[in-house]
Order: structure tokens, then C-alpha cells, then sequence
């Protein structure tokens, strides 16, 4: 059993203007066995609490911790906290030119682990992963998603979600365009993780249409930099048919 | 072939386009007067460290040949003027015309039919301080097919031109590589006349030398004809590493794409990357593309990237150029940090990411090995250092 602890955290950028707070006191606790879904209007600061748990230099911590097992990974780099367990599937996910999905996913699995994968068995996963997410397994040998579409780096994120198999994950946005049958697959993909039963997800989405396949244990609002509401299946099906108005309407009142 | 050129250059009248980034070309080396420095063509190199090869010192001195001849493959010893009169692309700058004037000889590589093994000539010098003037031909009968590796290691003060006669639909493929000690000083001219749908693939790979200047001119003797030209650079403290390419377009038809990527690291590592393409006004329909990239890694270090075109027809197929320097681009670094892999490893492959793209092309098992673990090896001096 694990938890994830994200305890008032704040946290800015640097704009042309000075500095800018986005996230104002953020608290959740995932626990492992937990799909927490995290819902709000674009500019709420959803995504910048996806990087800010990964480590996104550009972020800077102001105030608060984000614990993992009662460790703050705010001190660790963004390979120490994937070395600890937690994952970022990205909105946008990087093209690295040159370096091929294959290499790129050896490499990962072996810092991971702390050794390298089994070479008999690590070919036959990558391709097993890759085609569970409707990839040929000739991405193997492509450079990480150069030329790849949208939702082929989406689906590449979930490969590489099921093979290095963190302790929570975090999914920004992954089912933003994605068309339905994409993303159903993508979904599959993250139910098969967590169906281990000791997963943690936190499931950041702009639209109520990926929880008709993947069902969240807790849904939260997120509105100006913090969480409005808390509650479960129920405030996304109020969040469809009302949307975001009365929350954003109340923090601005503040 | 010599004929066909000969109709074609004067049918179509190739005049000499005034453009200050090359010269008239000449085998007379007055008509190259010693450069001060200010040159266009010149402005970049520090003359200086030329050790007085502007000066065209005489010297008898070769440098060792070790080759790998498969059959359909002859190497043989020609006079000046017999390499001369087989034409090509005469010197465009003093280096050039002084390395025909000064070699002993000239070297006649002469391809005739689809090689099955590449050719190889492992060049040595002895030492820093002997001057060498070389003088190469490399002949492919039409529809030849080769591999040509011209291999470069040790050290001397080497100045030569070389120049690719490619015939009617032949493929050419040739990789050069300057591998030699740090303290070697290589002037060369790399003149390539493609013919009638011919395709030349031209790689280059800088890795050592104190300063190495390659000038790499191409012309096109018939339509349709296709030249790519790959670079790889990799510049430590101190070393000087000049490329420059011309493409001349001077038939219609005709492809051109040049990709040069450059790695930089240590106090006064320099890099200089010239492109120019003429697009001449007979040249219509044409393609080209020319690029060069450059990841610096550390403090201290300058690139310098000059991409040209010159147009003279609208009427072509496409043109453009692209120019990029700058450090390791944190969002990749991100990107595989983020999937626990550590920094240092991050950042090696990306390096490796970044050349790869070229050295893939190459076709050619134990050199691309070769190559990868050389620009390991130049890494592993700096990389566990770099800021991030």
C-alpha cells in the first residue's frame, strides 16, 4: 500500500510580467487502488500540477510538499521521483530525434528497475505492450514520436505506462484528441493498470467523456489553482450537464 | 564523358556568376592571391594556423595509402596534367590550386560496373610538421556503383583536392573521415560533377585535427542529376572545424540536400558551417535544401552558421535553408528524465539522437560502429560535467 500526499502546494512560473502564482494550496491524497479524476476549465492550473509533481524545471515549488510514502520527492530530480514510483503521461509528449522507441524504452526500464530487462523476454513485452495499444511493433524502431500522430503518442505513453509500471501515474490530459476508438484503446490501457488493484491514477481531464470508460473512485473540481469541490461519480455527472460556470464564478467572487 | 561535358558546358553557356563567396574557378594559383584574412571565403579561418601552407612550400612527402581495392576498382599513379585534362571542378580557392600544383603526382581511383565491397584508402601521416600535398581523382564509368572510404588518422600539415567524376546514372557514396591526432592541420577541396541522373551521397565526419577547412563543391553535368552531403562534426577546446559546401546548379532537374550537424565542447572549440546553393537561370526545376545544426555543450565554445542561396530562376521545384545552434533542449531531457533515466544518460542520447540521424545513413556496419563509439568517446571527456 502506498500514498501519494500533495499538502498545500503553491506554485508559480515566471512570466514576462513577474512572477505568477497558478496553483494556490492544492491538498489530495491518492492512495494505491485509487483512480482520482481532476477536472476544470482550461488555465485552472490542472496541468501545471501534473508537471510540478513530475519535476518540470519551469515550476517553481513556493510553498507545500508532495510526499510519496512519507518521502517529500520535492527534493529529488524529475529521474529520482520516476526511479520512486510515479509516472507522467504528457498532453504533449517530446519527439526525440535520433533515439529509437526501442533503445529509449530498454534504457528507461533498466534505470527503473535497477537492471536491465531480461533480454528474452524484453522483446516479446515491447512488442506485446506496443500492439495492446494498437502500435505496430515497427515503432519499435522509430525515433521516440517523431512523425508519430497525436494519438499514437498518446497510445505510446500508455505502452510505456504498462511497461514500467509505476506506483501512481499521473495522465495529463490523455484523452484529449484522441478520436473514440483511440480513445478506448488508451483507456483499456489505463483499467489494465489498474486492475493490478495497488495502482494509483490521477486522471486529469478537461472532459467528463473518458469516465464512461474509465471509472474514477473520486472525482474533484479544480478552479483557480485549487480544488473547489470533492465527491464522487455523481459531480462529473453534475459537471456535464452544468459545466464549470458556478465554480468559476465563485472564485472569482473570492 | 569528357565529351558530353564538353557540349553540355558550352551549349548551355556556364558563365562565371559573380558572387563573392566563390571565386572563378582556376588551376593557376595566381589567380588565388594570398588571402589576408578579410576574404569573404577567408574571414573565418585563422590563417595563422595554417602553418604556412598559403605559402605553398614544396614538399615531396606523401602520406601513407593502405587500400582495399574490390574488383571493378583500379588505383593508378597520373601526371598533373593527365588529371587535369579529365576535367571536373577546377580549385575554387589558393589551398586548392596550390595542392594540384605542389603533389608529386596524382592518384587515379577509376570504377567501372556495381562494386560489391566498398573501397577503402586509409591515408596516415607521420607527423604535424610535414607538409603533404595531395591530389585524388575519383572516376565512375556511367551506371557504376561504388562505396568509396577515404580515411584520414596520424597527423601532417595536408593540403588536397579531390576531385569525383560521377558518370551518367552512376551511384557514388562517399565517406570521409578526418580522424587524425589533434595536432594535424587538413585543407581540403572536394569537387563533385554529377552527371545525367547520377546520385552522389557525400558524407563527411570531423572529428580530430588541430584545424581542418573542407570545402566541398558540387556541379551538375546533365538533368536529373541528385547530390546529398552529410556532415558530422564534433569540436574539442581549441580545435578549429570548417565546413563549407557549394552547390552549383547548373542543369535543370537537378536535387541537391545538405545536412551538417555539429556537437561543441571546451574553451574555444570552433565550428564554422558555410551552405551555398546558386540556383542558375538554366536550373528550373530544381530542388534543394541545405541545413546544419549545432549543439553546443559547454561554455567556451562558438559556432558559426552561415546559410546562402542564390537564385537566379523562380521557376523551380523548391528551395530552402535552415540554421539552428543552441544547447540541449530541456524538453527532451525532461521528457526521458521523466522516465527515470538519469541525466547524464539523458543527455548522451540525445548527443547520440542528434548524429545518428546522419551516421544511420551511411550503410556501412563497422564504421557507423566506429563512429558512434568515437563520438562516445569525445562525451565521456565532458558529459558527466556539463551544467545543466
Amino acid at each position: 500500500m502506498s500514498t501519494l500526499e500533495i499538502k498545500n502546494l503553491h506554485v508559480s512560473v515566471e512570466t514576462e510580467d513577474g512572477e505568477k502564482e497558478i496553483l494556490r494550496g492544492v491538498d489530495l491524497t491518492i492512495n494505491s487502488g485509487e483512480v482520482h479524476a481532476i477536472m476544470g476549465p482550461n488555465g485552472s492550473g490542472k496541468s501545471t500540477l501534473a508537471y510540478s509533481i513530475a519535476g518540470h524545471p519551469k515550476y517553481q515549488i513556493t510553498e507545500g510538499e508532495v510526499l510519496l510514502d512519507g518521502e517529500d520527492i520535492l527534493e529529488l530530480s524529475v529521474d529520482e521521483r520516476a526511479r520512486a514510483g510515479l509516472f507522467l503521461a504528457m498532453q504533449y509528449p517530446v519527439e526525440v530525434p535520433g533515439v529509437s522507441v526501442a533503445n529509449f524504452l530498454r534504457t528507461a526500464k533498466t534505470a527503473v528497475d535497477g537492471e536491465a530487462p531480461k533480454l528474452r523476454t524484453w522483446v516479446k513485452d515491447v512488442n506485446a505492450a506496443l500492439e495492446r495499444v494498437t502500435l505496430d511493433p515497427s515503432f519499435a524502431q522509430r525515433s521516440v514520436n517523431e512523425g508519430f500522430s497525436g494519438g499514437e503518442k498518446k497510445r505510446h505513453e500508455i505502452a510505456q505506462l504498462e511497461l514500467l509500471n509505476p506506483k501512481f501515474a499521473v495522465l495529463d490530459e490523455t484523452d484529449s484528441g484522441l478520436d473514440i476508438d483511440a480513445l478506448r484503446v488508451v483507456s483499456d490501457g489505463v483499467n489494465r493498470y489498474t486492475a493490478q488493484g495497488d495502482r494509483g491514477v490521477l486522471l486529469i481531464t478537461h472532459y467528463t467523456r473518458i469516465l464512461n470508460y474509465i471509472k474514477p473512485d473520486y472525482v474533484h473540481v479544480f478552479v483557480a489553482g485549487r480544488l473547489a469541490e470533492s465527491g464522487g461519480q455523481e459531480l462529473a455527472e453534475q459537471l456535464e450537464a452544468e459545466g464549470y460556470d458556478k465554480y468559476v464564478k465563485a472564485a472569482a467572487a473570492l | 564523358m569528357t565529351a558530353t561535358v564538353d557540349n553540355f558546358s558550352s551549349a548551355l553557356e556556364l558563365e562565371h556568376v559573380e558572387s563573392h563567396l566563390h571565386p572563378e574557378p582556376s588551376y593557376d594559383v595566381e589567380a588565388h592571391p594570398k588571402p589576408t584574412g578579410l576574404e569573404e571565403i577567408w574571414r573565418f579561418t585563422p590563417l595563422k594556423r595554417l602553418r604556412g601552407l598559403l605559402d605553398g612550400p614544396v614538399s615531396e612527402a606523401k602520406l601513407k595509402l593502405a587500400e582495399e581495392l574490390p574488383e571493378g576498382a583500379s588505383l593508378s599513379t597520373i601526371s598533373r596534367e593527365e588529371a587535369k585534362a579529365l576535367g571536373g571542378i577546377a580549385p575554387l580557392d589558393r589551398l586548392a590550386a596550390l595542392a594540384v600544383e605542389n603533389a608529386p603526382d596524382a592518384m587515379l581511383l577509376n570504377i567501372d560496373g556495381e562494386l560489391d565491397a566498398p573501397v577503402r584508402l586509409n591515408w596516415s601521416g607521420e607527423a604535424a610538421d610535414q607538409i603533404v600535398w595531395g591530389h585524388t581523382v575519383v572516376k565512375l564509368a556511367p551506371f557504376a556503383k561504388a562505396t568509396v572510404l577515404l580515411d584520414h588518422i596520424g597527423s601532417a600539415t595536408y593540403g588536397s583536392t579531390v576531385t569525383y567524376l560521377v558518370g551518367d546514372g552512376a551511384q557514388l557514396t562517399v565517406i570521409s573521415l578526418a580522424d587524425w591526432e589533434d595536432d594535424a592541420v587538413h585543407a581540403v577541396q572536394n569537387g563533385v560533377s554529377v552527371g545525367r541522373d547520377a546520385q552522389v551521397r557525400f558524407f563527411e565526419f570531423t572529428l580530430g585535427g588541430d584545424l581542418v577547412r573542407s570545402s566541398t563543391n558540387v556541379d551538375y553535368r546533365g538533368t536529373g542529376g541528385s547530390a546529398e552531403l552529410f556532415g558530422v562534426y564534433f569540436a574539442d577546446a581549441g580545435q578549429h572545424l570548417e565546413h563549407r559546401q557549394f552547390v552549383d546548379h547548373t542543369a535543370p532537374k537537378t536535387r541537391s540536400n545538405v545536412v551538417y550537424k555539429g556537437a561543441l565542447q571546451g574553451q574555444d572549440a570552433h565550428t564554422v558551417w558555410i551552405g551555398n546553393v546558386l540556383i542558375r537561370k538554366v536550373a528550373e526545376g530544381i530542388e534543394t535544401f541545405e541545413q546544419n545544426d549545432n549543439l553546443v555543450l559547454t561554455d567556451g565554445a562558438k559556432a558559426d552558421s552561415v546559410p546562402n542561396l542564390e537564385i537566379e530562376t523562380g521557376e523551380i521545384a523548391g528551395a530552402g535553408h535552415a540554421s539552428t545552434t543552441g544547447r540541449f533542449d530541456d524538453e527532451h531531457l525532461f521528457y526521458l528524465q521523466s522516465r527515470g533515466i538519469e541525466e547524464t544518460e539523458a543527455r548522451r542520447l540525445v548527443v547520440h539522437g542528434f548524429f545518428n540521424d546522419i551516421i544511420r545513413r551511411i550503410g556501412v556496419a563497422d564504421l557507423q560502429e566506429r563512429l558512434t563509439s568515437a563520438i562516445e568517446d569525445e562525451l565521456a571527456t565532458v558529459v558527466g560535467r556539463l551544467e545543466s
